[in-house]
């Protein structure tokens, strides 16, 4: 038998992954939930057809998604996740002790009901009794909250679909009236590589810039995303993504990581150049 | 129409089908030959629409003098809307309301209309030259909108004026204010005048439930609907409506003194399916439509300062009914005139409504809406507020002024007249349009004394970057006077 799960990153480029057997296939209110078995990358969740996560990488995207903030801010305490039903944002936080409180707000119940079944790998830690899980759409949760949280981590699928609200001025706006005086955003934010990535990446990195203070841009290669070169951003109202990361208080907390420590938490906020042209493009738009 | 004929069929949509399945050769206009001529256009616009962009030919009847397909379809509408005719309009609905004023009215007939009518209805009076008598609308002046007519107000006119020939009704407004439209009916009727009603924006009323009467059930004598407005039809296309009163063959002819004698088929068909998609499903499609503009609603006046209304505000008389598909919000309390909302949603938001005045703004809710667009529209108003809230002092909230009428819209616009800056021409008769668009709605028509007040009110709706339009001179720093007046 010869069956492949093919993604189409570009009109001109796909990305095939040979699949061992389909495990689950659900349509949901919002998008077409698929999680398939492979012998390459393990069990792979999509959503509309675009990989989100597979078993066999899905930790550098996590990792780097909550780590870097949380070794950043000195006094994370109340955490909100927007997206990541799939519960690997949870599976990093809930490690860290001085954690109180995590809300998860998801706005397809049916994705977590298929990472519960399908993929414990990330969904293990779901029903710790600090994290709350919302059905809501993210918008709309955040819209009245105010001066609530340490960190926001915004872990969105691609700016189409049910996902687009999190890329816009709007949301960002609401990120920062959510976030306490020295709180600090992380989010998803696309590739700088194929043409269309990059334009919504753009324009992902202007919303950012015209509401918040601090705004850099790190990288991580992700095998199974278009082009494996993707940006997450960091936006902030206080601290510095690097200056003020504490590389031995993370330490304390004796967290056994795969692809973060500090030295590439620093790293990864040095960009090669086309990608800082990308950035200092937009960033020089708001100032004419 | 023949028997067999239902809602479920589409007269035209039909014929085009069978017409394309024939593989015509043409050897008629239009020359862009099922657009071979013209690939970057056929490109662009998709081979499927250029393919029945075709001309008038037996298959496919004539709109000029319909007796096929075309009349089936109109007979289709009509029962659709209640009507005893329905034409198929291609100009847009401005020709529809012009249509109705010269069927009614001729050159020096009197028609009592209210003031804050769109352009087309005055334009029709230039063109026919009958008087206007305005029934000053009621104001709210919180709100700075005008209102329905009161029927006290429209009885002093008929009383007034006994010769005039016809009343005309904008029902709803804009803003989505409803006229007591059966009490206006019954009191021109008993004083043998017509009533005609620019239903631009309630051709919902027709087919969803729990909505304000249409004009056709409330017993006028024609009504415009903007089919493409909340019909879902393309942009130009429209209906006009006949009850049982008017002399069909007669309203024909009018409407072909200025209509095309080259109807287009895209707006022909898209007409005839929306009818048909309306007949048949409009009731659960205004119901999500309502309850969208509903929750909307209730979220915005959640964000504080800002106040969606809705039915709350019906009065009985000049707020008789209110239309809960509309999305009106006035933005006053939070320091932001409802036009500097209007532009940093779109400039900072990348939202488009449909428009902002000096104290509102207006989002078109339509079957095209997802519940997610709502959240950002919704989130985008909060963090404005967020953002900008001001007092605010300076900001002016009324809109309406009440015009001084000196002679008729068509002496005016044809009279003798002179080119004078702004300032200069208070006290002097205008003899051209002003207005802020959208909405549209005069704050000057040709004939109207201008006022130190109104000079104002359009230096300020320029300094809120309004899109002030009608006059001559596109910056709006002059306007053209009367020499003399008759």
């Amino acid at each position: 038998m010869d069956l492949w799960f093919s993604e189409s990153h570009t009109p001109n480029v796909r990305l095939s992954i040979k699949v061992d057997k389909q495990l689950y296939s659900a349509q949901s209110e919002f998008q077409r939930i698929d999680v398939f078995e492979s012998e390459e990358f393990g069990r792979f969740l999509t959503l509309d057809g675009f990989m989100m996560l597979t078993e066999k990488d899905e930790f550098i995207y996590h990792e780097m998604i909550t780590h870097v903030p949380m070794s950043v801010h000195p006094n994370p305490k109340k955490v909100l996740i927007i997206g990541a039903g799939d519960g690997g944002v949870v599976r990093e936080l809930v490690q860290y002790q001085s954690i109180e409180h995590i809300d998860l707000v998801e706005i397809d119940e049916m994705v977590i009901e298929a990472a519960k079944k399908y993929l414990p790998q990330t969904a293990s830690k779901l029903d710790d009794p600090r994290v709350h899980i919302h059905i809501e759409d993210g918008l709309k949760y955040i819209r009245f909250c105010e001066n609530e949280y340490d960190i926001i981590i915004v872990d969105s699928t691609d700016p189409f679909g049910p996902g687009e609200g999190l890329f816009t001025r709007e949301f960002y706006g609401s990120c920062y009236k959510a976030l306490k005086e020295d709180g600090i955003m992380v989010n998803q934010h696309e590739s700088p590589f194929y043409d269309e990535d990059v334009a919504a990446m753009q324009r992902a990195h202007q919303r950012i810039i015209e509401c918040f203070p601090i705004s850099r841009v790190y990288q991580a290669h992700i095998p199974t995303y278009p082009s494996g070169h993707w940006l997450f951003g960091f936006a902030s109202k206080k601290y510095h993504p690097v200056k003020d990361m504490n590389a031995s208080v993370w330490k304390s907390n004796n967290i056994a990581t795969k692809y973060y420590n500090s030295n590439l938490h620093k790293g990864s906020f040095y960009l090669p150049n086309y990608v800082q042209k990308l950035l200092t493009e937009v960033e020089n738009k708001g100032d004419e | 129409m023949s028997t067999r004929l239902s809602q479920h069929d589409a007269p035209i949509y039909d014929a085009l089908q069978q017409f394309k399945s024939k593989r015509i050769v043409p050897f008629d206009v239009p020359g862009h030959k099922r657009g071979r001529g013209n690939p970057e256009l056929t490109a662009f616009l998709g081979e499927q629409c250029v393919s029945v962009d075709v001309n008038s030919m037996k298959p496919l009847d004539n709109l000029c003098h319909p007796v096929s397909v075309i009349k089936d379809a109109e007979e289709l509408a009509a029962e659709a809307f209640g009507a005893a005719h329905a034409f198929f309009m291609v100009n847009g609905t401005t020709s529809a309301v012009q249509s109705m004023i010269l069927t009614a009215c001729k050159r020096g007939d009197k028609i009592i209309l209210p003031r804050n009518v769109h352009r087309s209805v005055i334009n029709a009076l230039v063109v026919c030259g009958a008087e206007p008598v305005y029934v000053n609308p009621d104001m709210d002046y919180k709100l700075g909108i005008a209102l329905g007519m009161k029927i006290s107000q429209v009885e002093k006119a008929i009383k007034e004026n006994p010769d005039a020939k016809a009343i005309l009704v904008n029902n709803p407004t804009y803003y989505g204010i409803c006229s007591d439209l059966q009490g206006i009916v019954k009191l021109a009727h008993e004083n043998g005048m017509l009533v005609l009603v620019d239903e631009a924006h309630g051709t919902h009323f027709y087919f969803g439930e729990n909505m304000p009467i249409t004009a056709m059930a409330a017993g006028a004598d024609m009504a415009a609907v903007s089919m493409h407005k909340s019909g879902g039809s393309l942009t130009q296309s429209s209906f006009l409506l006949m009850g049982p009163a008017i002399n069909v063959g007669y309203a024909r002819q009018i409407v072909n003194l200025t209509q095309t004698t080259s109807g287009s088929y895209l707006l022909l068909s898209s007409l005839d399916l929306s009818r048909r998609n309306l007949a048949l499903n409009g009731k659960e499609i205004f119901a999500h439509v309502t309850s969208l503009s509903q929750y909307a609603r209730d979220e915005i006046n959640k964000i504080g300062d800002y106040y969606a209304y809705s039915s709350e505000l019906i009065n009985g008389d000049s707020i008789y009914d209110f239309d809960a598909t509309k999305l009106s919000v006035h933005t006053l309390d939070i320091g932001l005139a409802g036009i500097e909302v209007y532009d940093i949603l779109r400039d900072e938001y990348d939202i488009q409504i449909e428009f902002g005045d000096i104290g509102n703004i207006l989002a078109y809710v339509s079957v095209g809406d997802r519940e997610r667009d709502i959240e950002r529209l919704v989130s985008a108003l909060a963090e404005i507020r967020r953002r900008y809230k001001t007092d605010k002092a300076g900001l002016i909230t009324q809109e309406y002024i009440d015009p001084q009428v000196i002679t008729t819209p068509q002496y005016a616009f044809y009279a003798e007249k002179e080119l004078l800056p702004l300032r200069e021409t208070i006290g002097r008769v205008c003899s051209e349009f002003v207005m802020c668009y959208p909405p549209g709605i005069p704050i000057l028509a040709p004939g109207e004394k201008i006022t130190q007040e109104i000079v104002e009110y359009i230096e300020y709706a320029k300094e809120k970057d309004c899109t002030i339009i009608g006059p001559e001179d596109l910056e709006i720093a002059r306007l053209n006077v009367l020499t003399e007046v008759r």
